[in-house]
């Protein structure tokens, strides 16, 4: 006779209790770099939309930039690092694969043996972390989840490719979730996720160099045609309708993919007055940081505000994408 | 299937849409990249708009050999 296993009671589901970010001080611009490489500010502009970007010190580690952000989302939630049980680092661009980032960045939060990992699904990480967590909570296997997006990707860039040093850029972003109390008060939707390996060789560190590279264009058409799909059907398995999203925050990979994705979204109905984050402008492409660092700096300017529908859409290398439906606290 | 005038046409309407030139500015003879100043990602998104269209395929490596507008007329009408 087999044992009889005993699961914890669920609960309705998870709602964002909190966000924070984090960047560098040292803002690099198109200038900077066109001292460097063969590329102009128009240039860049026009292509990626990027008009400055933040790049970490040497010194300053990928953990400490996610500890940062971990820390104000904490604060912003009005909770201590004591309540937090679970920590989830998305990140790609860790030096070395041990130690993970997760139980580095918790101890320097303070957080005290939480459950912790890492999770690499490249610029779509928020997003699978997002689900991940919320389902975690959901399953009453944790109470109070630390999401953390954290990227130091100028370790892994060749400054002399102009086709992707003008693009990355460092930062960390967090969310922390908590369990809702009904289901009218539930705030992070079902995920819509899914992954295309053969089209990996799309974005990938290459052995000669340990650099990243990327054949942009067909990026750009994948990212352009495939994408917007994936967003809609967050927004159905959320029981909504695009006309409900009022904010949409796609990863900040390439500001012509984001209005691309709103474009195809609008022609499915959003709405015209949909906010569209376009925080690569000031922040450059900073892969699992970039949905959270946009949310903050969009609650932090006021273009988010408490009780926005936000669609969130992450999608990258791997070739890997998710997105959900979140109710911004 | 659509023939040359009508798919110079209807390509006219895609480059219009996508990079903001009057479709009675483009022509078969016009370059995309040094007459109508289009660059790769532009290119893309026609060639994206063009597939659905024309019910063609045109990979990125094509994408690099249509100099002209009427080098895709041409690419679209034999493979449509």
């Amino acid at each position: 006779m087999s044992a009889r296993l005993t699961l914890p009671a669920a609960v309705p589901g998870a709602r964002i209790l909190g966000v924070g970010s984090y960047q560098p001080e040292k803002i690099l611009t198109n200038d900077d770099l066109a001292k460097r490489v063969d590329t102009n500010d128009q240039w860049i502009r026009e292509r990626v939309g990027i008009v400055e970007r933040r790049v970490a010190a040497e010194d300053e580690l990928l953990v400490d930039m996610a500890a940062e952000a971990g820390r104000s989302a904490v604060k912003d939630a009005g909770l201590t690092p004591a309540d937090v049980d679970t920590v989830i680092v998305a990140t790609c661009t860790m030096r070395y694969p041990i130690p993970n980032a997760a139980a580095q960045t918790a101890e320097k939060i303070g957080v005290s043996a939480p459950g912790a990992f890492d999770l690499n699904a490249a610029c779509a990480g928020f997003s699978y972390g997002m689900g991940a967590g919320a389902d975690l909570i959901r399953a009453g296997s944790a109470r109070t989840v630390l999401v953390i997006g954290a990227e130091k990707l100028t370790d892994w860039l060749d400054w002399d490719d102009r086709s992707t040093c003008i693009i990355f850029a460092d930062g960390a972003g967090a969310a922390v979730l908590g369990p809702a109390p009904d289901a009218e008060s539930v705030g992070v939707g079902p995920v819509a996720w899914g992954s295309a390996g053969d089209l990996s060789s799309m974005i990938e560190i290459r052995e000669h160099n340990q650099a990243l590279a990327q054949e942009g264009q067909s990026v750009f058409r994948w990212a352009t045609t495939k994408i917007a799909p994936v967003a809609l059907r967050a927004v159905e398995l959320a029981g909504l309708t695009p006309a409900d999203i009022d904010v949409l925050i796609p990863h900040q990979a390439n500001l012509r993919i984001v209005e691309s994705v709103a474009k195809r979204l609008r022609a499915k109905g959003a709405r015209e007055d949909m906010v569209v984050a376009d925080d690569i402008i000031h922040s450059g492409n900073t892969s699992s940081a970039s949905i959270p660092l946009a949310l903050d700096h969009m609650r932090a300017d006021g273009r988010v505000r408490s009780g926005d529908v936000a669609l969130l859409v992450g999608f990258g290398a791997g070739l890997s994408y998710a997105a959900q439906v979140v109710v911004c606290p | 299937m659509a023939d040359n005038a009508e798919i110079l046409s209807g390509l006219s309407e895609i480059v219009e849409e996508v990079a903001g030139i009057d479709a009675g500015d483009v022509s078969a003879e016009k370059s995309f990249v040094d007459d109508l100043d289009i660059d790769s990602l532009s290119m893309v998104e026609i060639a994206v708009q063009a597939e659905d269209k024309f019910g063609v395929k045109i990979p990125d490596e094509q994408l690099a050999e249509l100099k002209t507008v009427g080098d895709a007329v041409d690419y679209i009408a034999k493979n449509q």
